[in-house]
């Protein structure tokens, strides 16, 4: 299976959207190098800004460039560019629902040495609690180049959360453009949802292959727009299932898992969510030994399916 | 544009209907923000009366409250140039009012931000600046700061992002009262050395009297011409100038008055009118 980055799809889509639209405009901490928003200012420096490593600064000089009729984008890692500039999100962009974009790179676990500091398990949380705001969790490098489309052509705030790994390409390579909200189904199944975000869609792919070879039917959904959620289409997929099952890469309080919970509170299914328990991260030697360690693998979300037969 | 000739009496007499217009928001035993409101009525006066082009259109200049919570001096100003209905003044911070507590661009007419959480405004002024200069306007951007909200560390990051991007056509004013919400700003957080601080950050900096109109006009002046550096103005100032019984007190930072300070501020308002018909 072919991987790609989402980092250089995010670089890439801005260059292009760039080079259709000269209101877009890139800002950037001094993470360039790692976000990929370097492609952008590589080829229209006069569009882009770097602020330093000054993240609240950022947040609300976008807020600015959109009100002069500027499409801004700015990245940092999911971290800071989130949670270090929380308010400054909140007051400045997110109140008067300005078409600021922001991308939080580096997310989850994905920046393993690093450590807590640096490992974003809150993000999702923190966007989704604030009115007027859009949260995006790409599956792959394709779809991480639409949603950068998508969250221009939306004229309200945007956030998209991206992985620091490279992941197998799963989407189609074609000109449907992504669609905000769109929740789609990568394997069909007749016992078992697991609704799923960015690397964990292929994680659950994984445990849906191992449950068939079980005898277990398991329909994985890739939820890559956890906010606004389709509560519709959630409960169409859940209907006629014996369970569901959230995963995600992120606190299990506050994120996909609750957004879910929340969306289906009115089902009598049970529910069984895959995420990073009420802890921070930590370093590692490499992405993987870290997703083991935090019981984010394809084994562990077999284990939720299997309470969920008992 | 025209360069229209500086008439001091007649910004005066709107800096006194500035003043006038926040009392009429603020009828005995109602809370707001007079202190802080009447002691930037002069600069309000000189920007929107004369510096700044209020057209309606993608080149007018740009005010942004960064101390939102002073926005009743530039609620009183749109009033008075028709852009928001005076019959709105008596609705201040009532339910489904257009007068919100703070400025919210998508409620009131003139507004163009949103800001009043202390620290943002001269980031945002900062972005305005720059998409401005790549739209190639010729407007500019002023944003008045409260001298409390320099202790917040984003004020520092705006100005020396500002400085090193050469936004020369944003205008700080700082509005040096020496008075924050529970006491004076040497008890409570002192900053000190602020015109330092500014130039060492890179701005072009001008201190003067933030009540004079003439020294805020050549002031404003002055930061209009100069190049390839941001400007700032720290404004001498008086909390809560205009009202005798309020001034210089925090207690009037958000307070309300009584039956007999009301009175007190008309009879204040009355008397600096005869002052000013003087002139």
């Amino acid at each position: 299976m072919i991987t790609a980055s989402l980092r250089k799809s995010y670089g890439e889509a801005l260059v292009e959207l760039g080079s259709e639209n000269n209101d877009i405009v890139v800002l950037e901490a001094d993470l360039g190098k790692s976000t990929m928003s370097c492609f952008f200012q590589n080829k229209y420096p006069e569009r882009y800004f770097q602020m330093g490593i000054a993240e609240q600064n950022m947040a609300s000089t976008s807020a600015g460039l959109a009100l002069a009729g500027k499409i801004p984008f700015y990245s940092s890692f999911a971290v800071f560019a989130t949670g270090r500039a929380y308010d400054q999100i909140r007051s400045s962009i997110a109140i008067p629902s300005l078409n600021v974009n922001i991308c939080g790179s580096s997310a989850g676990l994905s920046d393993f040495g690093d450590g807590k500091t640096h490992q974003s398990i809150d993000d999702i949380a923190l966007m989704r609690v604030i009115p007027n705001m859009t949260v995006l969790s790409p599956v792959d490098a394709l779809e991480t180049g639409k949603m950068v489309r998508a969250m221009a052509e939306k004229n309200a705030p945007s956030y998209i959360r991206i992985n620091r790994a490279d992941l197998p390409v799963i989407t189609e390579d074609d000109n449907e453009p992504y669609k905000i909200g769109q929740m789609k189904s990568f394997r069909k199944g007749s016992d078992i949802t697991v609704f799923a975000s960015g690397i964990m869609v292929h994680e659950s792919l994984k445990a849906a292959d191992q449950m068939g070879r079980e005898g277990v039917s398991v329909e994985v959904v890739n939820v890559s727009t956890i906010k606004p959620l389709d509560t519709e289409a959630l409960k169409n997929f859940v209907s006629g299932k014996i369970g569901v099952v959230t995963a995600e890469e992120h606190s299990i309080f506050g994120g996909l898992g609750s957004a879910v919970l929340e969306a289906l509170s009115e089902s009598p299914l049970p529910l069984v969510k895959i995420g990073i328990q009420d802890q921070f991260g930590t370093s590692s030697a490499c992405y993987e030994d870290l997703l083991e360690a935090y019981h984010l693998t394809s084994e562990y979300i077999v284990s939720g399916i299997k309470k969920l037969l008992k | 544009m025209e360069k229209k000739v500086f008439n001091k009496k007649e910004i005066m007499l709107k800096a006194w209907a500035i003043r006038s217009d926040i009392l009429a928001m603020l009828p005995p035993g109602k809370i707001g923000h007079l202190g802080g409101s009447s002691s930037i009525a002069d600069i309000i006066a000189c920007l929107y009366f004369h510096h700044m082009n209020i057209n309606q259109n993608k080149d007018r200049d740009r005010l942004l409250l960064s101390k939102g919570h002073a926005v009743l001096a530039q609620y009183a100003a749109l009033v008075e140039l028709g852009i928001i209905d005076r019959e709105e003044l008596k609705t201040l911070k009532t339910f489904g009012s257009v007068l919100q507590g703070h400025p919210d661009m998508e409620r009131t007419p003139g507004i163009e931000a949103v800001t009043g959480s202390l620290g943002q405004g001269l980031s945002v002024g900062l972005g305005l600046s720059l998409g401005l200069n790549l739209n190639k306007s010729t407007a500019r951007v002023y944003v008045i700061c409260g001298d409390g909200e320099l202790s917040e560390g984003q004020i520092w990051e705006a100005a020396m992002a500002a400085s090193a991007f050469k936004t020369d056509n944003l205008t700080a004013i700082i509005d040096l009262n020496g008075i924050q919400a529970t006491g004076s700003t040497e008890e409570i957080f002192p900053v000190r050395k602020i015109a330092e601080k500014w130039k060492a950050f890179g701005w072009h900096v001008i201190t003067h009297n933030g009540h004079d109109v003439e020294e805020i006009h050549e002031a404003l002046c002055e930061s209009g011409e100069i190049r390839g550096k941001p400007s700032v103005l720290i404004a001498r100032t008086v909390k809560g100038k205009g009202f005798s019984f309020a001034e210089n007190k925090a207690a009037f930072h958000n307070g309300s008055l009584t039956e007999e300070q009301y009175q007190i501020a008309l009879e204040d308002l009355e008397n600096s009118r005869k002052e000013i018909e003087k002139l």
